[in-house]
């Protein structure tokens, strides 16, 4: 253990680890670890485990996946689904994948939860000290794309983050998409996550230059719905964001809700017998009796001091 | 054991010693372990009058785009159609396998006269395949294709039934449906055919709307072309 103690130079490093710089691979020797651990343990155990979830390693919560976004003549529109999954399983029917960057610039998120909540939080917030500094009433979408890029390129696409990022600052309306591994394309319309085939399909037949904002809309939540019902990965409701030229933004969530189950709940037909009013059967007597604890009351109890 | 069902091994299961049971010794028991000429989607659609199907005229070596005229939908008999990606190769053998039962048909049938219900209609084509693709993939050997069947089911007095469209699978998985896409097609095309599709289709409309489909995979899919080919089957005048 000797032979590890840190050299004479080592207080300077101290102020470097408050700011890392360049490559942090700490974790990937973690990782191959976990990884090791779970196919001894996937393979002890029932050989029907799948490849990808072998029992022991819990699977990351993915937001599978729909997200779109385009830009129309006086701004952008930004579209997701809200269906996040954990494995097969869903685990949050009506979650939020438009994240706030800044009041002109929103991000829609996929691939990992977490990820994409954080880093989007965490570039938002790098953003509005930016505005703090520099006395900007403004940010620009290119700032908050360059931001992200950097970061996600640092983590060498650990980060499983894959951003529609969307905006209109003083140059006009802007989409651009970001790949996890950090690379980034300006683009007039753009889809990603799981259901971004089945939505790119719908832009691809349905997109103009130019078009209005009610154009635009439609043809979002036509993207949208195209991947809620032929991806598995994507479902439930479409939250629809427009962010305008003139500053103004409309966050629409559940802009459109074809999977609604209170109509189906509410058409449950639970027998009265199992929901009866008190007074249903008649009271013909009653007696109340104390509970006994155990033979013990405050009665008995005598308090003496303590001897110190 | 587990080399035995790994395709990827194919050729360790060549150099494996010879298995006890070698049927086909001679033929040094090669396996399909990947597809090297292949076709991209195929989309098939179900209207008022028959069925349509389309393709584009691409057979691909690799990422090189090597015969851009190649027919990948294929007139069985006078009355079925199949379509089919995937190993090109393996889709000949198929067409010819086909063709060759339906002159069978033809030269053993009771009468010399056509008559309905002699020969075979679509669903028992489809049925036939199912049987053909689910043998080869139990002995590790898929044909590497996707097939989809057109034409009509057939009733239980030999009159031509409804309209019928399905797809087997290279490992003999069956399915019938108003809209089928293989390949890509399955997610740039099934999204859009299912939102537009109505069963009163007429023709036109659904050529449009297979042709937007194949327009939408030129543009997206890597491995297609902008050269497309349309079959369609009706009941008055069959392919």
């Amino acid at each position: 253990m000797s032979e590890f103690t840190k050299g004479p130079g080592a207080s300077g490093l101290d102020a470097a680890a408050s700011a890392p710089s360049g490559f942090s691979f700490e974790n990937v020797h973690r990782n191959a670890m976990i990884e090791e651990m779970a196919k001894a343990s996937g393979s002890a155990s029932a050989a029907a485990g799948s490849s990808s979830n072998p029992g022991y390693l819990p699977s990351a919560t993915k937001t599978g996946t729909t997200i779109v976004g385009l830009v129309y003549k006086d701004g952008v529109v930004l579209g997701a689904d809200t269906r996040a999954t954990g494995g097969s399983e869903v685990a949050d029917k009506n979650c939020e994948k438009i994240h706030y960057l800044a009041p002109n610039i929103y991000c829609c998120g996929a691939g990992t939860a977490a990820d994409t909540e954080k880093t989007t939080e965490n570039i938002s917030s790098q953003m509005e000290l930016l505005r703090m500094n520099m006395g900007d009433a403004q940010s620009r979408v290119v700032t908050a794309c360059t931001l992200l890029k950097r970061m996600l390129f640092r983590y060498q696409g650990y980060v499983s983050a894959a951003l529609v990022l969307g905006g209109c600052d003083v140059n006009g309306p802007h989409i651009y998409q970001i790949y996890p591994h950090g690379s980034t394309a300006k683009l007039p319309y753009t889809t990603m996550g799981s259901g971004s085939l089945a939505a790119m399909s719908v832009f691809e037949t349905g997109w103009t230059e130019d078009m209005s904002e009610e154009e635009g809309v439609e043809l979002v939540k036509r993207a949208i719905l195209a991947g809620v019902f032929n991806d598995l990965g994507s479902g439930s409701n479409v939250d629809v964001c427009v962010i305008r030229t003139d500053g103004t933004m409309t966050m629409d969530r559940g802009a459109v809700t074809p999977n609604d189950v209170k109509p189906l709940r509410d058409a449950i037909r639970r027998s009265d017998l199992l929901t009866m009013k008190a007074g249903t059967t008649a009271v013909l007597k009653s007696e109340f009796t104390p509970a006994k604890r155990g033979g013990v009351t405050l009665a008995d109890v005598t308090v003496t001091a303590m001897e110190t | 054991m587990s080399a035995a069902l790994s395709l990827a091994a194919g050729g360790a299961a060549a150099s494996r010693a010879p298995h006890p049971n070698a049927a086909n010794a001679a033929s040094a028991s090669q396996r399909t372990t990947r597809p090297i000429v292949t076709g991209t989607s195929v989309l098939g659609i179900r209207y008022r009058d028959g069925v349509m199907l389309a393709a584009d005229t691409l057979c691909s070596y690799g990422s090189m785009a090597k015969y851009k005229d190649a027919r990948r939908l294929q007139k069985i008999n006078p009355k079925t159609l199949i379509g089919g990606g995937g190993e090109y190769s393996d889709f000949q053998a198929i067409t010819e396998l086909l063709r060759r039962n339906a002159l069978e048909d033809r030269c053993t049938a009771d009468s010399l006269y056509e008559e309905d219900g002699a020969e075979e209609c679509a669903r028992e084509v489809w049925n036939y395949l199912r049987a053909v693709m689910y043998n080869r993939r139990n002995k590790m050997n898929p044909l590497w294709n996707h097939l989809i069947v057109a034409g009509f089911s057939q009733n239980a007095d030999g009159s031509t039934g409804a309209p019928f469209l399905g797809s087997v699978d290279k490992i003999g998985t069956t399915y019938e449906d108003d809209v089928i896409s293989t390949g890509f097609g399955a997610y740039l095309a099934t999204p859009l055919l299912r939102e537009k599709w109505r069963a009163d289709l007429e023709e036109g409309e659904a050529r449009a709307l297979l042709e937007d489909a194949l327009r939408v995979l030129f543009y997206r899919d890597c491995r297609a072309l902008n050269r497309i080919q349309i079959a369609k089957v009706t009941k008055e005048d069959g392919v």
